[in-house]
């Protein structure tokens, strides 16, 4: 830095560089300075109108501010406005769904794109849970997206298992409980061979004979094939309700599903209880149609 | 040095710096060694208006933004040939519907552009700005309104130093009036290319005008009006950074206005020399300063090549028109290149390496552009692998897997998208439904697709989904998708 000033007169600060290079006192222009005392004058009204002081009472809060205006409160009248334009857009969709019924709305493919459309929230609050995100089910919890139904995958059959709950019901050991060990080992080979087609070999004769005596062709039908719906399994086809590993089917036949003594589940049985929708879900008698209508789509609809 | 600058700071006490040995104020800068080109400082810039080739040349280049406000009234198949319709993201250029999927191909118009202004630039200076770029369009045209109403340059200068009178208003207000309808004019013309034309007329007639709309017309005007009208030159010496781009683009075999100093210097007006006085060498310059008065953005070109030379070519006009009168060859200032005032030969204009890579980047572009639009399909095909769970077990052994299809129409009429599957031949598929979609608008379905577990050799087996339109079966969209089973036993 030079020690004289060659532009005594010039108005600079006395620092020069570099000889010539030199830090001047001018003012800012006077727009700029304007503006500047402008926003002063403008913070002051800003923080009386908008919450704006922290308050020191440990609560977070911030003094009000004259307009009482809140984030959340402007957030919710967006939301308002945004809602009311969807209400007033899909409104002739929502009546539809509301008159026709289940398999009217599968028939109409608009309809029941829009139906499927808007059952992604409502399958992701209420249902995936148990039977995961896309249907893909979780151990214990029944798979959505395959074709194979213990309640039945028409429509209606779908609907009513939503309204009404479904509780299965499986008797621990054989219909009698009178089931031995090496009758219920033999009974469970015998199941396996089922699913892989070969339930008629003569090695599996012995479990053959017990799966008659036991009585779980009541409920799971002569040839391993239930002839109605009513939440036995299928065990001649190759998903299994709970698990194919041998010990597993072991532990089902003699705990059973969903046994109760005094009214305590048993050690070891499965709980498998699908609760009613009917008082659960909002708006229930729409939302369970586009439920319905969802379940039947994820791949194995009837 | 002179002797009086010496002088004036004689009585330093401290003589340390060589700063004090001379003037330093900014006049003086010269002296050591700073050479100041003369920027044009004294307000606003009236240059004179001569004929010439190079003028007749701008008119006829300038016609080109006639385009600009008759364009959005072209019509083609009973919608605006040129619409770009933001609110719909679709643009269409004549029969041709453009949208955000094909978006790559404006990143090539504009790389074919760019170059072009590079190539062009390396070969003859700036073309862009002398001739082509819509500010020096509209200030030309700006300027040529004002010498109609104020007439010349000299004229123009009394009348702006003349005190505020009703005279002064009567040749003023017009004058800004009609700029200011230009203005408009250009800012409407623009925002009709994003909305139908016809309509905005009618809506503005009717004072239905959106706030987007307003705004925008107002703001693009009264910019056209400040820039053309107000800050002209300044525009090109001080916020235009293309001006400066291109100044770097030269180079010694660029092509740009320039005045011949060997043939010019020493420059000055021929003198009657009294008897056995003898006459001065001059050179073929009579300084006559009319190349300054015709330039728009007040350079002197006999400075050489600078900053704020656009090369319109106008001091061109305005020498060659001196040196007929004066029975010189014309030519004392002409487009020519350093290297042809070096003595040196200039190289054909493809052994020029910059020219050629400039223009093989083009060509490249070009070609991308073009191939683009031949084989831009009207049906653009997503297909969305279902991920929860990416396959099932069915009950029959098959494994199944599904995805939601999301066919896009860009074409102008509607279509039926059908979707087929080819594969192995185990494979079995079936589709939600075929896809009615409306132009510009997505549809979707669901696509399952089941192949029997024993059959699968791999965890990923290949298939390809094939979406055909049935209403024009020319429209054909294939995709490689992949089927996922679970790990063979």
């Amino acid at each position: 830095m030079a020690q004289h000033n060659p532009w005594p007169d010039e108005g600079n600060t006395g620092h020069i560089w570099d000889e010539d290079l030199r830090e001047l006192d001018n003012p800012p222009p006077l727009w700029w300075m304007l503006s500047f005392y402008a926003g002063f004058i403008m913070i002051v009204f800003y923080s009386l109108y908008y919450p704006t002081i922290p308050l020191t009472d440990g609560t977070g809060e911030f003094t009000k501010g004259m307009a009482e205006w809140t984030q959340v409160e402007e957030y919710h009248d967006d939301y308002a406005v945004l809602k009311d334009w969807r209400k007033a857009k899909f409104a002739d969709k929502e009546e539809k769904l509301a008159a026709l019924s289940v398999d009217e709305i599968i028939k109409d493919d608009d309809l029941r794109s829009y139906a499927v459309a808007t059952s992604k929230v409502l399958f992701g609050d209420y249902c995936a849970a148990c039977h995961g995100a896309g249907g893909q089910g979780n151990p214990n919890f029944p798979v959505l997206a395959d074709d194979d139904w213990l309640w039945g995958g028409k429509p209606a059959q779908i609907e009513a298992s939503l309204v009404n709950g479904r509780i299965g019901n499986m008797p621990a050991k054989g219909m009698m409980g009178n089931l031995n060990e090496q009758e219920i080992s033999d009974v469970a080979d015998y199941v396996i061979a089922l699913s892989e087609g070969k339930g008629d070999d003569a090695a599996y004769a012995a479990g053959k004979a017990v799966y008659t005596k036991g009585m779980c062709m009541a409920c799971h039908g002569p040839a391993g094939k239930p002839l109605a719906p009513a939440g036995a399994a299928n065990l001649t086809d190759q998903v299994w309700r709970f698990s194919s590993d041998r010990a597993e089917v072991i532990n089902v036949i003699t705990n059973g599903v969903n046994v109760k003594k005094d009214g305590q589940y048993i050690a070891g049985t499965k709980q498998a209880v699908m609760p009613s929708f009917k008082e659960r879900l909002p708006n229930a008698d729409v939302n369970i149609k586009r439920l319905t209508v969802y379940v039947h789509a994820l791949g194995g609809g009837q | 040095m002179s002797e009086d600058n010496k002088s004036g700071h004689q009585d330093h006490s401290q003589p340390a710096s060589v700063l004090d040995e001379m003037d330093t104020s900014n006049k003086n800068l010269q002296n050591i060694g700073v050479e100041l080109l003369p920027v044009h400082t004294g307000g606003t810039v009236h240059a004179k208006r001569i004929p010439g080739m190079f003028r007749k040349f701008k008119w006829w280049i300038a016609s080109f933004w006639i385009i600009l406000f008759i364009g959005p009234y072209l019509r083609w198949d009973g919608h605006q040939a040129i619409l770009f319709d933001l609110p719909n993201r679709q643009f269409h250029i004549f029969g041709l519907t453009i949208l955000p999927q094909d978006i790559w191909i404006l990143a090539m118009i504009l790389l074919f552009f760019a170059l072009l202004l590079a190539a062009s630039t390396a070969i003859a200076g700036r073309l862009w700005c002398g001739y082509f770029c819509f500010h020096t369009v509209w200030t030309d045209v700006f300027t040529w309104i004002e010498e109609k109403f104020e007439g010349q340059p000299n004229k123009r200068i009394k009348l702006e130093q003349a005190p505020m009178s009703l005279e002064k208003l009567k040749v003023k207000v017009p004058k800004h009036l009609i700029w200011l309808l230009i203005g408009f004019a250009t800012s409407f013309s623009f925002v009709a290319y994003f909305v139908d034309a016809f309509d905005l007329w009618s809506r503005l007639f009717a004072f239905e005008w959106g706030a987007t709309e307003t705004t925008t017309v107002l703001i693009l005007g009264i910019a056209t009006y400040f820039f053309a009208g107000i800050l002209r030159e300044q525009v090109c010496i001080g916020f235009c950074p293309y001006a400066r781009i291109q100044g770097a683009m030269y180079d010694t075999e660029t092509v740009v206005p320039t005045y011949d100093k060997e043939r010019g210097e020493p420059r000055g007006r021929m003198k009657r020399t009294k008897p056995g006085e003898e006459a001065p060498e001059l050179g073929d310059c009579i300084d006559c300063n009319l190349c300054v008065a015709v330039c728009p953005t007040g350079v002197d070109i006999r400075y050489g090549q600078q900053f704020g030379c656009i090369t319109c070519g106008l001091c061109i006009d305005a020498c060659d028109s001196v040196m007929e009168k004066i029975k010189k060859p014309k030519g004392l200032i002409r487009y020519a290149s350093l290297a042809e005032f070096g003595g040196k030969q200039l190289p054909a204009i493809w052994k020029r390496p910059r020219v050629v890579v400039y223009s093989s980047i083009m060509l490249f572009s070009a070609a991308m552009i073009v191939w683009g639009l031949m084989t831009m399909s009207p049906m653009d095909v997503k297909a969305l692998h279902e991920r929860a769970p990416l396959f099932v077990q069915m009950s029959d052994g098959n494994i199944q897997n599904k995805w939601t299809m999301k066919v896009v129409n860009k074409g102008n009429m509607p279509m039926a998208a059908e979707i087929t599957v080819k594969g192995p031949e185990s494979l079995a598929y079936n589709v939600d439904k075929v896809i009615d979609i409306q132009p510009g608008n997505v549809g979707s379905t669901t696509l399952f697709v089941r192949m029997p577990r024993k059959q699968l050799e791999d965890v990923n087996t290949p298939i390809v989904i094939t979406v055909t339109d049935l209403n024009n079966p020319a429209i054909v969209e294939e995709y490689e998708a992949t089927f996922i089973g679970p790990r063979p036993r």
